[in-house]
């Protein structure tokens, strides 16, 4: 089992223009095992983003430290790969070949790449689509391949940056228990960043939630629906529940919370 | 059946990204601007508004056309001067594109890339090549390399330039997605920055090529012995006005040509590039 642990992170932005420091994320501590699905909430503007950043390396804390397993990240790497909102898959390649191509960076010779790249594809659900074009795949198939392609560097953690963001109501709900498959057979640990509360409630063990001005930890809260939905449950039988319906109402005031404190 | 499988099938056939409609083309707008103009033309030359000696008839222009076709003017065949021309173009693209993309992605990627390369780039790219013509004559001399080399310095700029933007346009998400598979920084230069910027150097290479083959012309009208530039140049001061006009339509026409291939070059190496 990994760990992926922000210690007291905070992050500084310097605003263009004015010049003048503005503070992003402050006292940011969270540790992640790989077993957990750990998702993060807030409005627009609490930085949820930011800390995704900082947990894939791409930017680097003004404050504090990211580590996995007690060892300090030097930089993004294929311990924590990433799932980003507008898939960032390469149109020169196809399905395969984007899969393929971390494989391809590691060094692994050319049948083994396309062998694991078929396997990966399989495994989420797009067999014989690896000659495919980018262009020609849906938002949701699109979403499966940058996955697959996350899995291929064989990470510990997966990092989804609203992935399922951009899709229409339907192929979201499929993909939420898609998501979830993933996670299970793949082992990894995931941190998933997502405006919504009922795919928080949906996919989470546990939900953080972020509040803004400065980004900060308000609630840190163990869940078990998706156990729910990986069993014989539907999301609609699920959302039915009191137990949904009472934390649903908490997670709203808790966001809630931080628009009054804007207008006052 | 499963849960998992369920999603599994039902996600496969999700609808594939829609296809952009065509739209009509001016195709047939103009050739009918083109046979207008001919018509005009012929009906000048025929009707004697204009002197035969300034304008020769369409009539006139083709059959000398086919006459140098078969027998040659100043020594070379219209195939042999087309040749000549050509290779100068083709050997001066290979030289700017080996020099100009690297250069470009030096400018892109590096501060000192950029430093070195700039105030040449800017220095470069305003002067008009004639300007410097003469210049490489005295430092080269008037064979193929003083040609080859004015034309490679009228086309490097637009490689240059092109390069650079394309590396820019990269998506920073294209980059962090190779970084967070452990990509070093050259095999993010190699597997994303360089295929991402192909679409912009090859519209570079497009500019460049309409470029050269202008700045190939007046190279030749200056020094040479063979070439489209160098047969209407020694047309023109035998007055033979019909292989001037001859020329310059030929001229035009493979301008045009090297513009098609261009974009069927385009279309067969980043077909993804219209997706984007």
């Amino acid at each position: 089992m990994s760990i992926l642990s922000l210690q007291s992170l905070s992050l500084d932005y310097i605003e263009t223009g004015s010049r003048r420091k503005r503070r992003v994320l402050e006292g940011i501590n969270l540790h992640i095992a790989s077993d957990e699905f750990v998702v993060v909430i807030g409005r627009s503007g609490s930085g949820k983003t930011s800390l995704l950043n900082l947990a894939a390396g791409f930017t680097e804390p003004s404050e504090g430290r990211v580590l996995v397993d007690g060892r300090e990240i030097d930089g993004p790497g294929a311990d924590r790969a990433v799932v980003f909102q507008d898939d960032a898959l390469y149109p020169w390649l196809t399905a395969a070949g984007n899969v393929a191509l971390p494989l391809k960076l590691q060094g692994i010779s050319r049948g083994e790449r396309q062998r694991r790249a078929t396997d990966l594809l399989a495994k989420v659900g797009l067999d014989g689509a690896g000659d495919k074009n980018i262009w020609e795949l849906s938002g949701g198939m699109r979403q499966r391949v940058g996955i697959a392609r996350a899995l291929a560097s064989g990470p510990r953690f997966l990092l989804l940056d609203e992935p399922l963001g951009a899709l229409d109501a339907l192929t979201r709900s499929r993909m939420q228990q898609f998501l979830l498959n993933v996670w299970t057979e793949s082992k990894t640990g995931a941190l998933l960043i997502t405006h919504s509360i009922d795919e928080a409630l949906l996919l989470a063990t546990r939900i953080i939630v972020l509040a803004p001005n400065p980004g900060r930890i308000v609630a840190d809260i163990k869940t078990d629906f998706g156990r729910a939905l990986l069993g014989n449950k539907s999301a609609k039988e699920i959302k039915a529940l009191s137990a949904f319906k009472s934390l649903h109402d908490e997670l709203t005031a808790l966001i809630h919370a931080d628009e009054e404190e804007i207008a006052a | 059946m499963s849960v998992e499988a369920e999603t599994l099938t039902t996600a496969v056939s999700d609808q594939p990204a829609e296809m952009r409609p065509k739209g009509r083309g001016t195709l047939r707008i103009s050739f009918v601007t083109i046979a207008v103009i001919i018509a005009a033309w012929s009906l000048a030359s025929a009707y004697g508004a204009v002197s035969p000696v300034f304008l020769p008839s369409p009539f006139v222009v083709a059959k000398s056309l086919a006459n140098v076709a078969v027998n040659g003017f100043v020594d070379s065949t219209l195939a042999e001067h087309t040749l000549a021309s050509l290779l100068r173009i083709f050997a001066a693209l290979a030289v700017s594109l080996l020099i100009g993309v690297p250069a470009g992605l030096a400018i892109a990627t590096s501060r000192i890339g950029k430093g070195i390369l700039d105030p040449v780039v800017e220095f470069l790219r305003p002067l008009p090549p004639l300007a410097y013509l003469p210049l490489i004559i005295i430092w080269v001399g008037i064979g193929e390399a003083s040609k080859v080399t004015v034309i490679s310095l009228a086309m490097l700029p637009p490689i240059i330039l092109s390069t650079v933007s394309g590396v820019k346009s990269a998506p920073a998400d294209f980059i962090n997605a190779a970084r967070s598979f452990g990509a070093s920084r050259l095999q993010v230069l190699l597997h994303v920055i360089l295929p991402g910027a192909i679409p912009s150097i090859l519209t570079g290479t497009r500019i460049a090529l309409g470029a050269g083959w202008s700045t190939l012309v007046a190279a030749e009208l200056v020094a040479a012995s063979q070439g489209l530039g160098f047969m209407i140049q020694s047309a023109a001061q035998f007055l033979v006005t019909d292989i001037v006009i001859g020329g310059i339509i030929v001229i035009a026409a493979i301008a045009f040509l090297l513009e098609i291939l261009a974009r069927l070059i385009e279309r067969f190496l980043v077909p993804w590039a219209a997706h984007r």
